[in-house]
């Protein structure tokens, strides 16, 4: 914890804050370019109405005013209210939603690092035999796979055909079939991530010295090879982060789960512009986020990268 | 001994030449200056490499296939993919619908629905196909894409170097950190009306998906090409025979087109054959929530939502447009490897 670290950790926030704002004005800026009038789509209203409609919402006013303030109620925690959910704040339905998709995807994703090191260190020590080859095969299989098409097809195997699993997500274990279609993807790229990184250290010298000392082969994996291993999967983080929150939209779809991500498409059929903004905005502060977290985790871990 | 009397006795300070040296060569001697192996470029090793690696040889036929199928069949198939038949829905593969069975029966011949059909009648087999044809457009066209403006901006900002280099790499890392997928279907959402307003018919038939994949692509997904080739620029740049270009006058321009980015060419290929697979799942994955291609055009990612309403009774109309998917991006990703494999300096043995 040097100066030099705190530098590059005060430069990484301020970028991230950039990039949150960026994301935040491209958000508002293209919702607002839209020509056509978030209530000019529902049933036939006088003209009064509709001004009386945009003056509540704040829509009558000058864009880069609208923007300010759109800005100063954000950061109190205010994205307005929901036009498509008529008498609920934004904040609060991506709250509710959030509470379903970030047990599913932190579930999911924990799995995915954990098995994933896992297999992806089995292979590696088992390099070229039977077992690596089949890790590796349905590692491949699994990488293009698009999250739609895996959760579909657990959905029709394991619901519909076998009848082991309950196809909705509000039923007992409902949440088990979006937990495995949103992790398998992540797990194989993880799996792959280790298993090169594991060749990678365990081809190093300083494995080399501890197996001439005598140290046993567990001992040589878990105490030596395994902490050095983890650095790429580290910088996954970030991506996963991604993967797991866009791909949530099609798996909530397709388990009917009233997560944030059902919650986004659904609001997309609305044309809740409110919502949008600030699902989006949610959703990208929450990447960016991770990104800065699984940055810094990085230099924290391998203090040999260089920080510039 | 009088033999040796006729030669010249060699002294060892005169500059008297060896006459021995101008000897006529002799047809052994002669033997050894033939090359025996042509030269081998950089081009041509990493292709040779490529050819003996099976799995990427068979992925390629395979992505070649799919495209002969993708763009050849559907100028003679009997069934287009708009042709809706109300007595002949949700047919089973190689199913014929009753009327169908009675012209069979007349003896006309019926070309079979080899997919089956959908809910609307419509042959699903062409359908696929059509499908196909989207994901491999949207794959090559964002290449193309990538290629041209990562190219463009990697080799600028590379060869400029300083201030200029600081300021593009700037910018690549604050699009680097945006959130591209969200982008994407934020532009989808807000150009859908736009589009389907559109007098250009080839917009609108592409649909608001379509558009704001390429959009998109074209202002975010170059950044790793960019980066990867400024990378390549700057190293190739202290290069001796870059200086003896710049001293005989030559141009930026001539300098990074004839010297720089064919030393480029590896990192290009490599990082645009990754990019393909990752386009054809943005655009499946759009077209699954219903941003994708303009209806009635079938996408693999439209189709596999439009069969999860049936999916209990016609499995097939998902078993089918998820197949061909997962052998398009399979066959793109061990392509992809296998040309890593092949291109990167670093593997070479």
């Amino acid at each position: 914890m040097n100066a030099k670290f705190l530098s590059y950790l005060i430069k990484r926030l301020l970028m991230a804050l950039l990039t949150i704002f960026l994301v935040i004005a491209i958000t508002f800026f293209v919702m607002h370019a839209i020509p056509a009038s978030p209530f000019s789509s529902e049933k036939a209203k006088s003209d009064a109405v509709i001004a009386a409609l945009e003056a509540k919402y704040g829509f009558d006013k000058p864009v880069p005013i609208q923007f300010l303030n759109y800005l100063w109620s954000i950061l109190h925690g205010d994205f307005g209210l929901s036009t498509g959910w008529v008498g609920n704040t934004v904040i609060d339905l991506i709250i509710g939603g959030f509470s379903y998709s970030a047990r599913i995807g932190f579930t999911a994703g924990i799995i995915a690092i954990v098995l994933g090191v896992i297999f992806g260190s089995v292979a590696a020590l088992q390099r070229g035999k039977a077992l690596d080859k089949i890790i590796q095969i349905v590692t491949t299989a699994l990488v293009s796979m698009p999250s739609f098409v895996m959760a579909t097809l657990l959905l029709l195997v394991f619901a519909l055909q076998l009848g082991w699993l309950p196809s909705m997500g509000n039923q007992e274990g409902g949440l088990v079939l979006p937990i495995i279609s949103l992790s398998l993807y992540p797990m194989a790229y993880v799996t792959r991530l280790q298993r090169s990184s594991m060749l990678d250290v365990l081809g190093q010298d300083y494995i080399r010295t501890a197996r001439a000392k005598g140290v046993s082969d567990w001992k040589v994996i878990f105490k030596h090879a395994l902490k050095n291993t983890l650095t790429p999967v580290i910088t996954y983080a970030g991506p996963m982060m991604a993967y797991i929150l866009t791909g949530s939209m099609v798996v909530e779809n397709i388990f009917s789960v009233p997560g944030l991500g059902r919650l986004f498409t659904n609001s997309m059929l609305r044309t809740d512009y409110m919502m949008i903004m600030g699902v989006t905005i949610f959703l990208a502060t929450m990447i960016i986020l991770m990104n800065f977290i699984s940055d810094i985790l990085y230099k924290v871990v391998d203090p040999r990268i260089d920080l510039t | 001994m009088s033999e040796e009397n006729k030669k010249l006795k060699k002294n060892p300070f005169s500059l008297q030449v060896d006459p021995a040296l101008f000897e006529a060569a002799s047809d052994e001697e002669k033997a050894q200056q033939v090359t025996m192996r042509e030269s081998v470029s950089f081009m041509r090793d990493a292709m040779r490499r490529l050819r003996k690696n099976h799995i990427a040889m068979i992925s390629l036929c395979v992505i070649l296939l799919i495209a002969l199928i993708a763009f050849v069949v559907p100028t003679f198939y009997p069934y287009t993919y708009t042709k809706q038949d109300v007595s002949a829905q949700n047919l089973a593969p190689f199913q014929y619908s009753a009327k169908e069975q009675a012209k069979i029966a007349r003896g006309q011949s019926v070309f079979p629905h080899i997919m089956g059909t959908d809910a609307l009648g419509r042959d699903y087999a062409i359908r696929v196909i059509y499908g196909t044809r989207i994901s491999l457009l949207v794959g090559i066209f964002s290449a193309l894409i990538v290629i041209v403006i990562g190219i463009l901006y990697g080799s600028i900002s590379g060869y400029f170097g300083g201030k200029v280099d600081m300021i593009m790499m700037r910018i690549v890392d604050i699009i680097y950190s945006l959130p591209d997928v969200l982008i994407v279907i934020l532009l989808s959402v807000a150009i859908k009306d736009w589009v389907s307003a559109s007098k250009s018919t080839l917009i609108a038939r592409l649909g608001a998906g379509m558009v704001s994949i390429f959009i998109v692509f074209g202002l975010l997904y170059w950044v790793s090409m960019a980066r990867q080739v400024r990378g390549q620029i700057l190293s190739i740049k202290e290069q001796e025979y870059v200086l003896a270009s710049k001293a005989i006058g030559a141009s930026p321009a001539r300098i990074i087109r004839k010297h720089m980015i064919p030393n480029c060419v590896s990192v290009i290929i490599i990082i645009a054959a990754m990019q393909i697979p990752s386009a054809i799942f943005t655009e499946s994955f759009l077209s699954f929530l219903g941003l994708g291609v303009s209806i009635p055009m079938p996408s693999l990612g439209s189709l596999a939502s439009d069969a999860r309403t049936g999916l209990r009774s016609y499995p097939y109309q998902l078993i089918f447009p998820a197949l061909s998917i997962f052998l398009i991006v399979l066959s793109f990703n061990l392509l992809g490897s296998g040309l890593r494999d092949a291109f990167d300096p670093k593997l070479r043995a």
